[in-house]
């Protein structure tokens, strides 16, 4: 190829000697800048594989004269932050949560930990504000299944509904259709009644007829009035809130299949200051009790 | 190397008394070409208006740049007496009598806005200017040329000890040379940690070795970049390294000042004998000391050029020429390019600065400078900022009322701890209180203290009852009064009802 190189008229530099489809090359130098750069990254490379971890092995790679490893480094610095956590930690895992709260400097340090606890482990369902998602309960409203206050929050913390845990929060609603339980036109006709107790049905004669269909099926649990359980974590049938959605045809597939969501218990998760801290974090959301 | 003749070879006189320069401008427009080594440039030493003019310039500069860190401003106790002062541990800026928070970045914004505005002004006037007198990059070189000058010579001393042996003579000016240079490097350096630190305190622990690691770490980078950009690099860094050059061209027109040859008065050129007529060509003698003298390597007889950065050292050292000859002055001067046209057409040269350009850039100028004051004077001492929860973006409760959640974060300026009430207006109806506070409080009254210099953050609940949930966004005011004086500040927000439209 480079038989092939020729000075070119305009610059007064040679051609690289290559050709492509009729366009050459000058052979410019390449900038001293970059060059001595070039150089300096070469030189750098030789230092680095002598000081850091650079070239794999069969079974092991060359670990270098600083013995820098990235996951030592990680737990150096999980150890340091939880040391550095102790004496918080051990506050918040001592004092109750109506004592976090009263304490506005516990309560802010709790507020702080909660709101990452919760973006790693609970915003999955519940959403980063915990907004909520359908299944999936809005813990920023003033509707709690299995009750708002600290305790009852702390509690479903630690022992999930249900979960796996011995002593979770349980409760099962039939599936009424899937089951054969009910016929599907007295799914249709429960369906109605439940919007007529939130004002939304259009056909009194079905509320009529489902009326003691209620009674038999779902008082025991929801009310006579349909106003929810809370040792059953029923909900409140009444109000405006909709965990699954409130049109007529998500209510008859509520009816049909059930629902029963699962929350899973963090206790062994989660260590005592972080449950304590979820729990005073979730209740300032804005619907504690 | 190529390095330049030194002037006395070949020895011709260009005129009486006056010695000629063989001397070719390193970055002239024939000479240039892409990929070659840098040519060292040797500028001459000149005498007269513009040089005094740099000398008060950048002794004015310098002088600001070392004394301001150590300027005292008494602000009480608990806070840094030092007069200017980026303090970055507390997130401060304090200048004098201001005390700028983070969140105040605009100031700063408007400060460089208003800054560009004035070189924009400035360039459109006057052309490079800032360039040849004020950069730092021309104050700092000159100095480190002064430098070169006081220990190893003028230009031709220079050249010469360049090509002379390494003799120990040689070293010993090159050492003592380049230990300034790097003296003078620290110096700086040093001079800008001391805007970020308390400077005397700074000073000491920098000796004692106390000082903060990363302290150090500035001073060293600083002091790289000054030896090597005003030692080394000069005027390449304004040639192929600095943006302006090429941005500036932009806010120049024929209008604006820039050192220029007058070529008409000058050519033809040469070397003029004593007693011979002037008559039939050019009163420049081609002695080359402007070429020698310019700290840019260019030759300012071929015309404007990019290299050029207006210093006007070229004109001193014409001037000096002109007075030995004993011709007039001024065939290199500050001037025009409509002035060259209007001699050409048999006009009386003139400089206008009234036009449309430098009065909009004045303008403009003016509206940025006049707003900034505005909002500086009119500071309130709370502030507050309102920030709506997005995630959810409002909450239906059981009863079908919509609530939505504000944090708003109340920054205290003053020097004492206030007590202040936070309200939300314009949403009727509204039932307002505030998210983990105490469950007895009254709706409506949230009351809270914050302490003197600092931001207190609290969480508000708004409720409104479905009925009045008419549109999907309804406008909404949070204010926030200060309980002891009265002063309220208010935040404009919005609030949304999920409803459709």
């Amino acid at each position: 190829m480079s038989k092939n190189r020729e000075k070119d008229d305009v610059s007064g530099v040679e051609t690289t000697g290559h050709e492509w489809d009729g366009i050459r090359e000058l052979d410019n130098p390449l900038p001293r800048w970059w060059l001595y750069i070039f150089y300096a990254t070469v030189v750098w490379s030789i230092g680095y594989w002598v000081v850091m971890p650079a070239w794999p092995l069969v079974n092991d790679y060359t670990r270098g004269v600083l013995g820098h490893s990235q996951r030592l480094d990680v737990d150096a610095a999980i150890a340091s932050l939880k040391e550095g956590r102790s004496a918080l930690g051990e506050k918040l895992a001592k004092a109750t949560p109506q004592e976090i709260e009263a304490d506005p400097e516990l309560q802010q340090a709790a507020l702080a930990w909660g709101r990452s606890a919760f973006g790693d482990n609970c915003a999955t369902c519940h959403g980063g504000g915990g907004g909520g998602n359908v299944g999936y309960p809005n813990l920023n409203d003033d509707i709690w299944l299995w009750g708002g206050t600290l305790d009852d929050i702390r509690h479903t913390l630690k022992v999930g509904i249900r979960s796996t845990h011995p002593e979770t929060r349980l409760s099962a609603m039939p599936a009424y259709g899937r089951d054969e339980l009910l016929e599907p036109g007295q799914i249709r006709d429960l369906a109605e009644y439940v919007l007529n107790l939130s004002g939304k049905s259009t056909d009194a004669e079905a509320v009529a007829r489902a009326a003691p269909l209620f009674v038999d099926n779902c008082a025991a649990c929801h009310g006579e009035d349909g106003k929810g359980l809370r040792e059953f974590g029923s909900p409140n049938l009444t109000d405006a809130d909709w965990l699954y959605g409130g049109d007529k045809d998500t209510i008859i597939e509520t009816i049909t299949n059930a629902r029963n969501g699962v929350m899973p218990t963090w206790e062994g998760r989660l260590d005592a200051p972080t449950i304590n801290a979820l729990a005073v974090y979730v209740h300032s959301l804005g619907g504690g009790e | 190397m190529n390095v330049q003749a030194p002037d006395r070879a070949p020895a011709t006189h260009a005129a009486e008394g006056v010695l000629r320069s063989d001397v070719q401008a390193v970055n002239s427009a024939n000479r240039r070409t892409l990929y070659k080594a840098r040519e060292p440039i040797y500028p001459k030493a000149v005498h007269g208006t513009f040089r005094k003019v740099k000398w008060a310039v950048m002794t004015a500069l310098l002088a600001i740049y070392y004394i301001v860190p150590f300027l005292r401003w008494d602000r009480g106790i608990g806070k840094p007496d030092q007069a200017v002062l980026v303090d970055l541990d507390r997130t401060r800026f304090y200048f004098f009598w201001i005390e700028l928070w983070p969140q105040e970045v605009y100031f700063i914004a408007g400060l460089l806005i208003a800054g560009a505005l004035a070189l924009f002004l400035f360039t459109a006037l006057f052309g490079r200017v800032w360039c040849g007198y004020a950069c730092p990059q021309t104050v700092w070189t000159d100095l480190y040329i002064a430098v070169e000058h006081w220990i190893e010579g003028d230009r031709n001393q220079r050249i010469r000890l360049t090509k002379e042996p390494w003799t120990a003579k040689k070293v010993a000016k090159r050492v003592s040379k380049h230990t300034v240079w790097l003296l003078i490097a620290v110096a700086t350096g040093g001079a800008w940690v001391l805007y970020f630190y308390d400077a005397p305190t700074f000073v000491v622990e920098f000796f004692t070795g106390e000082a903060p690691f990363m302290g150090y770490v500035f001073v060293g980078i600083l002091t790289f970049t000054t030896y090597s950009l005003a030692g080394f690099m000069r005027e390449q860094v304004c040639t192929y390294m600095c943006p302006w050059p090429r941005i500036q061209a932009a806010m120049v027109d024929s209008e604006s000042i820039s050192v220029t040859y007058l070529k008409a008065r000058g050519e033809p050129r040469g070397p003029h004998k004593k007693g011979s007529s002037w008559d039939g060509r050019g009163d420049c003698i081609d002695c080359n000391q402007c070429v020698a003298a310019c700290p840019m390597g260019i030759d300012i007889r071929d015309g404007d050029q990019l290299e050029c950065i207006n210093c006007g050292l070229c004109i001193d050292a014409c001037d000096e020429v002109m007075d030995k000859i004993d011709r007039p002055r001024g065939l290199i001067a500050y001037d025009s390019h409509e002035n060259v046209a209007r001699r050409r057409a048999g006009k009386a040269p003139r400089f206008r600065f009234l036009r449309t350009r430098t009065m909009f850039y004045a303008v403009v100028l003016g509206a940025v400078g006049t707003a900034m004051l505005i909002a500086l004077l009119s500071r309130a001492p709370i502030d507050l900022n309102v920030i709506r929860d997005r995630n959810p973006v409002f909450v239906r409760l059981s009863n079908g009322d919509i609530r939505n959640a504000y944090t708003v974060k109340v920054m205290n300026r003053t020097d004492a701890a206030m007590q202040v009430k936070v309200d939300v207006l314009g949403l009727p109806g509204a039932v307002v209180r505030e998210a983990g506070g105490p469950a007895d409080a009254p709706a409506g009254d949230i009351l809270i203290s914050v302490n003197a210099d600092e931001i207190r953050s609290v969480r508000v609940l708004v409720t409104i009852p479905q009925a009045a949930a008419t549109d999907p966004s309804l406008p909404c005011t949070v204010t926030v009064t200060d309980l002891k004086t009265g002063v309220s500040t208010l935040n404009e927000t919005a609030f949304m009802t999920g409803a459709e439209k």
